[in-house]
């Protein structure tokens, strides 16, 4: 116990420790952050028509923001499965990074599910014995448990395994490996489960559609794996941690394909609306080629479009062999992802509106500054979380300093 | 490039490089502390504007409606009708009224006679206590009144801004879609809290003092029957309906979801809805379904019935007809 209070003291010291980069770095996400902050004050005093949301368009930014996170925060087992699986080497020296990040992606969805609500004060509502959950009804109130338990099983290993390396012990792989083979399955189950959001309402035709789920899964596991390359490559740049070209290649294959089949499902879903049109197909038509004059999506969904095929490209042939250029694959997978989830997924499923109305939907600035500020948040939260663990990975961090530092685990 | 192997040697243990509290570093941090604080505040600088009625402890520890006691729900009620008068002027007579012993409500619409004159949308709105920029506002009206052309039943073709003076104009037909108070009614299916249900009359219902504002039931409803509050309600004294009922029309908070009830509040009295009471043309048939002398069971059995979106699987229990 009194190892463990030491612990958590010299973490919180080396949290406030580092270079004028790293002060300049947190100062402006924490900048940021209370912009969103300052911004969600507004919306919480004047209500959510700060936002541009509507009676017919109620989702909006937010939702989006939310839908998309979860397939980062799902992607960590794109490092998991390769480590424990198949037993990797080299991807056991940066499994934690995926699982770091899942957790600062996991509390960002909260946050933005949290600034949806339109009462987030009665949030205990959702809580048993106060409130009354509608488990299991309700497939938000599994999204709810999900969410909770893959960022506690993420916390859990995390905290265990960095803690044991800090005191040179061997962690006991009963304390550990059954979470971890939990949580691979557990990460698959947050992004159906955020799925089964929208296929569940037969009235939104266009998400009340079997592909969605399995869609979700091929892009999260693409943009995942896109912020986990370029996130390593920052850690071997400013950090002395090493990590090898092994993991960053493991990982573009796996966004190769995850993207490839993204991009097939993408195929199969506009045969379905387009050769076949129906009444159900308004949606689609609205995206990507407006509707009664209506044509606010269609500069989104073409620009994500161009970024998907401009990022497959690359990956599928050689150029992605240099890192500059599977930079640029990530960069633009990731960005086509956001969009294509984002405002491509769920604001057609608004428009036209059950009753044929096309109201359009554009986020205001305060909107945006909350969802700014929740990304902000989000990345001081990783960096912190790299700036603690990665001493501690390396063994700068330790208990007893002169002993020899702990193997990988 | 070329990288540092494992275990690099060249590498410092934290405590060997954590600088030594000095008088120089402990006012830095200090310094840096009382910035960071200034900046917090003045990020939630705002919050100075919260109005009271968010600030309640009553309203936070509130049970959900079907939990209260007689004596608990007897409080809340006065409670509300005080914070009623306090912020709005004037002091409603809030109610709790209960369904019915054997009573299913049903509503039936004459697409026929309708001619798309949107008293019904306006009645509702005075009725219910809408929020409302004017008197002829009907942004949050629980019913739509639906102008299509004629031809067939396509939702895409039909405008809900059409010019009410103008109607009936020729080659067009008129719906108005509100609540079908379905009896597989996806919106209660969704809400994470239960704080929208149906009664034991087949109303839906919401309870505004346990709704979290998450708007899941209005991506749920297939009939854009859902009204959500973005901003606190606007409305005068003088626009204030003071007949109120706790489930129905009461003035709700901002950040809740509202909806259509039948105007339980009338109804549950043996009163007709407010939009049947003003129909011109004798369009809309209400009555309850368990009683075989009603109207609108007569309706139902005679008349070549139909139901909005039959292919979702909502079985409303309201029904559209075509006669004289």
């Amino acid at each position: 116990m009194r190892d463990y209070i030491t612990f958590l003291w010299r973490v919180a010291r080396l949290s406030f420790q580092g270079g004028w980069k790293f002060y300049a770095w947190m100062t402006l996400l924490t900048a940021l952050a209370l912009v969103g902050l300052n911004a969600y004050a507004r919306q919480l005093v004047d209500g959510l028509s700060t936002t541009g949301m509507t009676n017919q368009v109620s989702w909006g930014a937010y939702i989006a923001n939310f839908t998309f996170l979860v397939g980062v925060a799902a992607a960590a087992v794109m490092l998991v499965i390769p480590a424990y699986v198949y037993k990797k080497q080299s991807m056991h020296e940066v499994v934690i990074f995926g699982e770091l990040m899942a957790i600062a992606v996991i509390i960002m969805c909260l946050l933005f599910v949290t600034v949806d609500l339109g009462h987030p004060e009665r949030f205990h509502h959702m809580i048993p014995p106060f409130g009354m959950f509608n488990w299991p009804g309700s497939i938000l109130s599994w999204d709810v448990i999900v969410l909770n338990g893959y960022l506690l099983l993420n916390m859990h290993i995390c905290g265990y395994l960095l803690y044991k390396r800090y005191l040179g012990a061997p962690p006991t792989r009963a304390f550990y490996i059954p979470f971890v083979f939990v949580a691979i399955a557990w990460a698959i189950s947050i992004h159906t489960v955020t799925a089964f959001l929208y296929v569940g309402l037969a009235g939104r035709a266009y998400w009340h559609n079997p592909i969605v789920a399995p869609r979700f899964l091929a892009s999260a596991f693409a943009a995942g794996p896109a912020l986990l390359i370029l996130t390593f490559q920052i850690i071997r740049r400013v950090t002395r941690y090493w990590i090898g070209d092994e993991p960053i290649f493991m990982l573009r294959m796996i966004m190769t394909v995850a993207m490839l089949i993204n991009v097939f499902l993408l195929g199969c879903e506009v045969f379905t609306e387009f050769y076949a049109p129906t009444a159900h197909s308004a949606a689609a038509r609205y995206l990507y080629f407006g509707l009664h004059g209506h044509e606010g999506l269609i500069p989104w969904i073409w620009t994500a479009i161009a970024l998907d095929f401009v990022g497959l490209g690359l990956l599928i042939t050689p150029l992605t062999r240099r890192i500059a250029w599977l930079n640029v694959a990530c960069a633009t997978c990731f960005l086509g992802i956001w969009i294509e989830k984002g405002m491509g997924l769920i604001i057609p499923g608004f428009v036209p509106s059950p009753l044929g109305q096309v109201v359009e939907y554009l986020p205001t600035l305060n909107e945006t500054l909350v969802c700014l500020g929740i990304w902000a948040l989000g990345a001081l939260l990783y960096s912190w979380m790299l700036h603690v663990a990665i001493p501690i990975m390396r063994g700068s961090l330790r208990a007893r300093p002169g002993a020899p530092a702990a193997q990988p685990h | 490039m070329n990288p540092p192997t494992p275990g690099d040697g060249g590498s410092q243990t934290v405590e060997q490089a954590a600088r030594p509290l000095t008088r120089r570093t402990f006012l830095k941090g200090s310094a840096a502390s009382a910035l960071g604080i200034a900046a917090m505040a003045a990020a939630l600088k705002p919050l100075l504007a919260l109005e009271r009625e968010n600030l309640s402890v009553d309203a936070f520890l509130q049970k959900h409606y079907q939990e209260l006691t007689p004596q608990e729900l007897r409080r809340i009620l006065d409670r509300l009708e005080s914070e009623c008068e306090q912020s709005r002027g004037i002091r409603p007579d809030i109610r709790d009224i209960r369904p019915r012993e054997d009573t299913e409500f049903a509503y039936a619409l004459n697409i026929g006679r309708c001619i798309g004159c949107r008293k019904c949308a306006h009645a509702c709105i005075r009725e219910n206590n809408q929020s409302r920029e004017s008197d002829d506002d009907i942004n949050m009206s629980y019913i739509r009144v639906l102008e299509m052309e004629k031809g067939g039943i396509d939702l895409e073709t039909s405008d809900h801004y059409y010019d009410a003076d103008q109607v009936p104009r020729a080659g067009k037909f008129y719906m108005p879609v509100q609540c079908q108070q379905c009896r597989e009614a996806p919106c209660t299916k969704v809400c994470p809290v239960k704080a929208t249900w149906q009664e034991d009359d087949g109303l839906v219902v919401v309870d505004y003092n346990w709704c979290i504002g998450c708007r899941y039931c209005m991506a749920a409803c297939p009939y854009d029957a859902r009204r959500f509050n973005y901003s606190r309600p606007k409305l005068s004294p003088d626009q204030i309906n003071p007949c109120q009922s706790y489930l129905s029309n009461r003035l709700r908070p901002k950040g809740v979801v509202e909806k259509c009830t039948f105007c339980l509040h009338r109804t549950r009295e043996g009163k007709y809805p407010a939009c049947l009471e003003v129909c011109p043309t004798g369009a809309r048939i209400f009555g309850n379904i368990r009683d075989p002398g009603s109207e609108i069971n007569y309706i139902l059995k005679n008349k070549r019935v139909y139901v909005l979106k039959e292919d979702v699987g909502t079985r409303p229990r309201f029904y559209y007809f075509f006669d004289k």
